[in-house]
């Protein structure tokens, strides 16, 4: 008889299934309790810093998705620091863990390349359903307000009603968009698109890409092909590749960054869906690892659900402040 | 890239050698090691905690194996452990006695619902069924026309209805649904599926709207679509999906990519209900039954060789690959003719970094995993023209072919002489390796049977 995780294999009956889920249920309503909470009961325990505490931090990290590595780094920072200098109460400690998460997030937000010859071109780009499409026709408001001239372009040929998705967008925001049929060559698409942004004077040309998973090679040669397109037209373009990534995403979330990097120069990140309850602590770990900042924010399904990225807001929202 | 979890498990357990039993020191290391891989593969942090204390229970005492090395003693632990908790079987799909049985998908924005309503459809009309689809998210824009031209691609019936320009809202999401349902009786339709719009847990008007769904269809299934690459967050969507509307199953999303899926442990402990089905593609028939014990390897990075074995077996030419595997490992080798017929085959088991990646990372295929992402798999193409340009007896016989022949070869291939040179030498060995695989054990000879050569072809 194989004894398993919730009793024996064969002879687990009804009762103890019920056992299992409700411990289940059990463990993951901690979960649910905000990292805040867990960080004021751990300060309230101890006055002193201590390995407790320390551990307590750990987990909140862990949970609220910075992965092991950065998690690891970051109170082994705290530790240092607690040694060297004697960190008084847990308020402290948390104003510490505050500023040294923002600082990994500081460090990365270099201003975007100067665009010497318009239009100005962002690729929007990631794995499928992370919201490149609304982030797009968001980003076209967003600069429209700003006074600038957007226009939309519907690089998205494979996956069925994206470019009717994005037509819908266009609409909303007020911008021509630039399409081709369903099926048709992307990079085809952006030529036409880049030749009528620079025929019009367009300020920001935004292109919608199809999702894709960073492990199809052969999807993400098409990143690079529409590239070297926009590098054909404008010397520098394209000026941000904009890799949207759902704050749901877990660990995963480094690998897509790794690979659309290398294969399509990605400068910045646009972290979606952050009206939900994720609070997206992937970007801190890829700031940390791959040296990329984090744009946009993105915190709803209507037009103006879009923020600027501000480093100081982000980490209270993860610590729960 | 990261180490894997066995290499690691193999390092912690270096101080186990000549010690009799595992004990709660030898052990710690190789717990944590198993920890950090759990949290890497997203698996909840508190389903991690629970799992660490039953491995250490049950792993503690027991004596070291001479059968087993206490690596694999540790890991068949924790590997029936994860299957034990993902339950054992692979989950049924519940049909209602009186038809249309209606499914209804529920699920996070961008989960993969609307793709995998057409991949369910497409799955039933397999099984002879005939199903209806209607979408009722009225919400995101030419979210129902996606829907229409998923149905249009796989032929299956759709209700479109008429908005009458009737604002988006719970009301018009009822009256499609009932006008959908009334139409699946009337068209002779035995399953009806319902494509919801993404709505977030906290969103109370939307999953008041989806209460009000259920109880209008009184569906037989609702399944909770979820992307694989979910980190912690997880358990609270799928929480609270479960407790508003009791759901029945689980679809795991995107599969097809590098995510370890840990997030499937996760969700099917707060909801206790099963995967039902995973999402291999963009394409309708990427669509498989869950199967736990797969992703268990998967999610301890240790391949899925039970699905590549599989998959093999489905597709490929059972006869042809039999002869071929006699042939190959019966001592006088197999000719280059053969060869191209396994090219063939491959290809047509999908890519061949896909299929490389299911291997394991252990035993005999160690290394390939992180060979998959240098294959060029355009050299398969060039291959395949080498081959097509020699004659049907320098084919039968590659002693033949002389230096002349290989620049004549080259010249028709379209490709270099040094290159027709490298798949020669290249065929050699594999010659070589197929003639040892013959004295190798049965899993061996399955798997060289099926996958010809591979590993030389990685360069
Ligand atoms: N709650 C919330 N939903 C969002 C946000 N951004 C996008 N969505 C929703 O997420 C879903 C997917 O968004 P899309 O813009 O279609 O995503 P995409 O990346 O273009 O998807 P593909 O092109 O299919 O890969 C839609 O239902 C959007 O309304 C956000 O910030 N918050
Ligand atoms: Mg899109």
């Amino acid at each position: 008889m194989i004894q398993t995780l919730f009793g024996s294999l064969k002879e687990a009956e009804e009762p103890e299934k019920k056992g299992l889920f409700d411990r289940m249920r059990q463990a993951v309503s901690r979960t649910r309790e905000s990292l805040n909470d867990r960080i004021e009961g751990v300060l309230a325990m101890t006055r002193e810093v201590d390995e407790a505490a320390l551990e307590e931090l750990e987990m909140s990290l862990l949970a609220s998705d910075l992965g092991v590595a950065t998690t690891t780094e970051v109170v082994n920072a705290l530790r240092e620091h607690a040694k060297r200098q004697q960190i008084r109460d847990g308020a402290e400690l948390k104003d510490l863990l505050r500023a040294q998460l923002k600082a990994i997030l500081d460090e990365q937000q270099k201003p975007p390349k100067t665009v010497a010859i318009g239009p100005e071109v962002i690729l929007m780009v990631g794995v499928n359903g992370t919201g490149k499409t609304t982030t797009s026709g968001k980003l076209a408001a967003f600069y429209r307000a700003q006074g600038k001239t957007a226009m939309l372009c519907a690089a998205d040929t494979f996956r069925a009603a994206a470019i009717e998705q994005l037509e819908v967008w266009a609409e909303r925001s007020g911008v021509e968009i630039i399409k081709t049929r369903q099926g048709g060559d992307p990079s085809a698409a952006l030529y036409d698109a880049l030749q009528a942004a620079k025929a019009r004077a367009i300020d920001v040309l935004l292109v919608d890409t199809a999702g894709r998973l960073h492990t199809k090679n052969s999807l993400m040669a098409e990143l690079d092909k529409m590239r070297r397109t926009a590098q054909r037209l404008i010397p520098d373009a394209p000026h941000e590749v904009l890799l949207v990534m759902d704050a749901t995403t877990g660990q995963n979330g480094l690998q897509q960054a790794r690979l659309f990097t290398s294969f399509a120069g990605v400068t910045g990140i646009v972290l979606t869906k952050l009206d939900g309850t994720a609070k997206g602590g992937i970007a801190i770990a890829i700031a940390k690892e791959l040296n990329l900042p984090v744009r946009f924010v993105g915190t709803g399904e209507k037009l103006e659900n879009l923020l600027p990225f501000d480093s100081g807001a982000f980490v209270d929202s993860l610590l729960g402040a | 890239m990261f180490e894997n979890l066995s290499d690691k498990l193999q390092r912690a357990f270096k101080s186990l050698r000549g010690q009799g039993t595992i004990t709660e020191e030898n052990i710690g290391e190789a717990l944590r090691e198993i920890r950090v891989a759990l949290l890497e593969a997203d698996v909840n942090l508190n389903v991690v905690k629970d799992l660490i204390d039953h491995i250490r229970a049950r792993a503690v005492g027991q004596e070291v194996m001479t059968a087993l090395s206490p690596t694999e003693q540790v890991i068949k632990i924790v590997r029936d452990e994860l299957i034990a908790l993902l339950g054992k079987d692979t989950a049924r799909f519940k049909f209602a006695s009186q038809p249309p049985t209606v499914i209804l998908m529920a699920g996070l924005q961008g989960s993969g619902k609307t793709t995998t309503s057409g991949k369910l459809a497409a799955w039933l009309q397999k099984g002879g069924h005939r199903p209806m689809l209607v979408s009722v998210d009225v919400y995101r824009p030419a979210a129902r026309e996606q829907l229409k031209i998923v149905a249009k691609s796989i032929k299956a019936n759709l209700y479109e209805g008429d908005l009458k320009g009737e604002t988006a809202g719970t009301a018009l999401v009822e009256r499609l649904a009932k006008e959908a349902r009334r139409e699946a009786i009337i068209t002779g339709c035995d399953t009806l599926i319902v494509d919801t719009a993404g709505r977030l847990h906290i969103d109370e008007d939307l999953m008041d709207e989806m209460q009000r769904l259920k109880a209008l269809l009184n569906p037989q299934e609702i399944l909770f679509i979820a992307d694989a690459m979910t980190g912690q967050d997880a358990v609270r969507s799928a929480d609270e999906f479960h407790k508003r509307f009791s759901l029945t199953g689980i679809v795991l999303t995107k599969m097809d990519g590098d995510a370890r899926g840990g997030a499937a442990l996760s969700i099917r402990h707060v909801t206790g209900q099963p995967v039902k089905f995973i999402g291999m593609g963009e394409k309708p028939d990427a669509f498989e039954p869950f199967h736990p014990d797969r992703i268990v390897s998967r999610i301890l990075g240790m391949g899925d060789i039970m699905t590549l074995i599989e998959k093999a077996e489905e597709k490929l030419d059972r006869k042809k690959s039999e002869d071929f595997a006699k042939k190959a490992l019966s001592g006088d080798g197999f000719s280059l003719e053969d060869f191209r017929d396994q090219l063939r085959q491959i290809k047509k088991l999908g890519s061949l970094q896909s299929i490389m990646k299911m291997l394991p990372s252990v035993g005999p295929f160690q290394g390939i995993q992180q060979m998959a992402d240098q294959v060029d798999e355009s050299q398969f193409t060039r291959v395949e023209a080498i081959i097509n340009s020699m004659t049907k007896k320098e084919r039968a016989n590659h002693e033949i072919i002389s230096g002349s022949r290989r620049k004549r070869i080259a010249n028709g291939s379209g490709t270099s002489v040094q290159e027709v040179n490298q798949l020669l030498r290249q065929y050699a060995q594999m010659r070589k390796m197929f003639k040892s695989a013959g004295k190798g054990g049965m899993l061996q000879r399955k798997l060289m049977g099926s996958l010809g050569g591979m590993k030389g072809m990685g360069r």
